[in-house]
């Protein structure tokens, strides 16, 4: 996919926090995006909320996208949108995925996550919302 | 006669090209991407002596009688919040005529870690039961006969400790080791492939592996020692020869470690089982399972001269898909599971869980895991499935397929082997580029909707009602970490502390660590403290990431 020279892709970091190792999702999606001309840096597994932020810092992303299938999402998605917080980097954007219900994704909205997506969305939806996202950089 | 049969073909033959063809791009090959024959005839037939059930190289069925002396085993995987309700759930599926038990385990008992570590917030729990200590393993099994019963512990790094709770629980019940049946996963090899729940090196973790292997040969002898699973590799996204493939490698490289141990093969190799995935894609699943007894019997005879006959035995267990499930119309996935159902069933299954229809968004409610229980029920005992033996034995495209997955897990086998065995392609990361390559494959295909799933890229609805699901009260967590905290506050510390000093010394040793965790488990040590204990002689793991 073409990148305008003239401006930086978006630097996206996607992480997996949490326990579980079930990384299927996330590395498609990593593929996906890196495909779509974005800047993909993957963390692998077992995260937690401090280590992904400090990569995001140390990568200069402008997006998180987390994702998790073990369940721990109320605790841990809030918690990395509060790390941003605490180090005065809320301009990074953080979305996620994973096994969420419905009622969940609205608590996390509130929380300060921008979106997340759940299993059987297309990849091209995940690229369209990050293109509206970010209008310039990549994609 | 010949001469008319092959007439007949021409005729089809010519027919069928001039008939016209479905043109909705959807792909013809299976779901693993095997070109398919429109039709199959005697011509596909392999030229092989006629195979028969109970009789090497098993294809059909590795019991003479087939399901007609005995029905598979209807093994729900279960388990959730905390070990009192776990109790209450298998009390209910028992109940309701469930035949075995499987327990599945929240994150931190599987990643080895107790419950008041810091890592463990948010997970207690959630895809499993809470488990620290002896004592939440002795509330698990409250009332339930440990001789009477047997049981699946789907658990891997920290396996021998679980297992040495469960033989600890026995031993309370009155119940010897000798006694006990079930299985343990105990398989690392697709952790580090595939489910990624490792947390020692390859090497001490083979060792352990082999450690509860030998000591069970000798003293559990009941005991499925290892349930070496294709189901998580195929979970994350490989085809149906890539998971035959690896798992039977991984099959192979145990029995290797096990030769090096000195063990004699037919000491062992009777204990060994295997777990499987029952995925969508019908026929090729069938002729999957009829492949893999075919390949294990053939290199157990060939390659390791085991001449007991029971060492030539692929058992296996078998899940319905869970990757196939969707989260849009969940109530499809009731379809779905009982078609993935079937396979396992004409696939000769030795037992079986069924996927409830609303595990794509949590843990199953009461009623979703009946409903899912009931499935099975139905097809021992409606359809009529489990009447003939290998029913779909001698079908032209069966036997064809059957021989076709046989084929490219042989070629992977090669590959295997030039890279140096399996620790070595992990350790390349040869297995995980594969499965990520096929996962995409398959997402990208189904972009293009070259393959279709009924209400995800097709046949899709606006409006859903949400599904009622199982939530669990956060309010557990804190009662776990007390209940763990309580553990370590009224347990004879002293006989602790030894158990686990001794545990560290024949770590840096040879000697075989089942009895050392044993005395561990019986002091009350939790799992943490044991893992712990290891992780200071072994280390611990971290895999290059790849996309």
């Amino acid at each position: 996919m073409p990148v305008d020279t003239a401006v930086r892709p978006v630097r996206i970091l996607v992480a997996k926090v949490g326990l579980d190792g079930h990384d299927r999702g996330v590395k498609v999606v990593a593929r996906a995006l890196r495909d779509a001309g974005y800047e993909v840096i993957y963390t692998g597994l077992r995260q937690t909320p401090e280590m992904v932020v400090d990569a995001a810092l140390q990568e200069d992303a402008q997006v998180i996208g987390l994702s998790i299938h073990s369940g721990a999402h109320m605790t841990l998605f809030p918690a990395v949108v509060q790390e941003l917080k605490r180090r005065k980097a809320t301009d990074i954007v953080v979305f996620g995925g994973g096994i969420i219900p419905e009622d969940d994704i609205v608590a996390l909205k509130k929380k300060g996550v921008a979106e997340l997506f759940t299993p059987g969305t297309p990849l091209q939806e995940i690229v369209d919302w990050l293109r509206k996202r970010f209008p310039q950089g990549g994609g | 006669m010949k001469v008319r049969a092959r007439d007949a073909k021409e005729v089809w033959k010519e027919e069928f090209e001039t008939s016209p063809t479905r043109d909705d791009g959807v792909e013809t090959s299976t779901i693993s991407g095997i070109p398919l024959k429109p039709l199959y005839t005697a011509d596909d037939l392999p030229k092989r002596d006629e195979e028969m059930p109970g009789a090497f190289p098993y294809t059909r069925g590795i019991h003479p009688g087939g399901y007609r002396g005995r029905l598979w085993t209807m093994r729900q995987f279960s388990g959730f919040a905390t070990a009192e309700e776990t109790n209450r759930r298998y009390k209910y599926l028992l109940a309701n005529g469930q035949t075995g038990l499987s327990v599945a385990f929240d994150m931190p008992t599987l990643m080895g870690q107790d419950s008041d570590a810091p890592t463990s917030r948010g997970e207690i729990g959630h895809c499993g039961v809470a488990i620290d200590s002896l004592a939440d393993m002795e509330t698990l099994f409250d009332g339930i006969p440990l001789g009477e019963i047997t049981t699946s512990m789907t658990i891997n790094s920290p396996a021998a400790i679980l297992l040495c709770m469960y033989i600890a629980v026995a031993e309370k019940q009155g119940v010897p080791a000798s006694a006990l049946g079930g299985t343990l996963q105990n398989d690392i090899l697709k952790e580090f492939i595939a489910q990624k729940e490792f947390i020692f090196p390859p090497e001490p973790s083979m060792r352990l592996v082999v450690d509860s292997i030998e000591y069970c040969a000798k003293e559990v002898p009941k005991w499925n020692t290892i349930s070496i699973s294709g189901y998580h590799i195929r979970e994350a996204g490989s085809t149906a020869a890539q998971e035959l493939a690896f798992t039977l490698a991984d099959g192979m490289a145990y029995v290797d470690a096990c030769l090096e141990r000195g063990m004699r093969i037919d000491d062992f190799a009777s204990r060994l089982s295997f777990f499987f995935d029952a995925h969508i894609d019908f026929f090729e699943e069938i002729a999957k399972f009829r492949a893999a007894r075919r390949i294990w019997a053939r290199w157990m005879r060939e390659r390791y001269g085991a001449q007991d006959e029971r060492s030539l035995k692929l058992r296996f267990h078998t899940q319905t898909a869970g990757v196939s499930l969707t989260a849009q119309q969940p109530e499809l996935n009731i379809a779905r599971t009982a078609i993935e159902a079937l396979a396992a069933v004409l696939g000769g299954t030795q037992s079986l869980h069924t996927n409830a229809m609303d595990e794509v968004l949590a843990l199953p409610t009461d009623k979703a895991a009946r409903l899912a229980l009931r499935t099975q029920q139905l097809l021992a005992y409606e359809t009529g499935v489990a009447n003939t033996i290998d029913p779909l034995g001698g079908s032209y495209f069966v036997e064809a397929l059957t021989d076709e997955i046989e084929r490219q897990a042989e070629v992977y086998f090669k590959r295997i082997e030039e890279l140096g065995g399996v620790i070595p392609a992990i350790e390349a990361s040869f297995f995980q580029k594969e499965i990520a390559d096929s996962a995409f494959r398959y997402q990208q295909e189904l972009e293009q909707k070259r393959r279709l799933m009924v209400g995800v890229n097709e046949f899709t609805v606006d409006d859903e009602e949400p599904m009622e699901i199982l939530r669990i009260d956060p309010k557990l967590e804190g009662e776990q970490v007390a209940r763990v905290q309580e553990v370590r506050r009224t347990r004879d510390q002293a006989r602790c502390s030894k158990a686990l000093a001794a545990l560290r010394n024949a770590a840096t040793g040879t000697d075989n660590l089942m009895p050392y965790i044993l005395e561990s488990v019986r002091a009350y040590a939790t799992e943490g403290e044991i893992m712990n204990t290891l992780i200071e002689v072994f280390g611990i793991y971290t895999e290059t990431a790849v996309i």
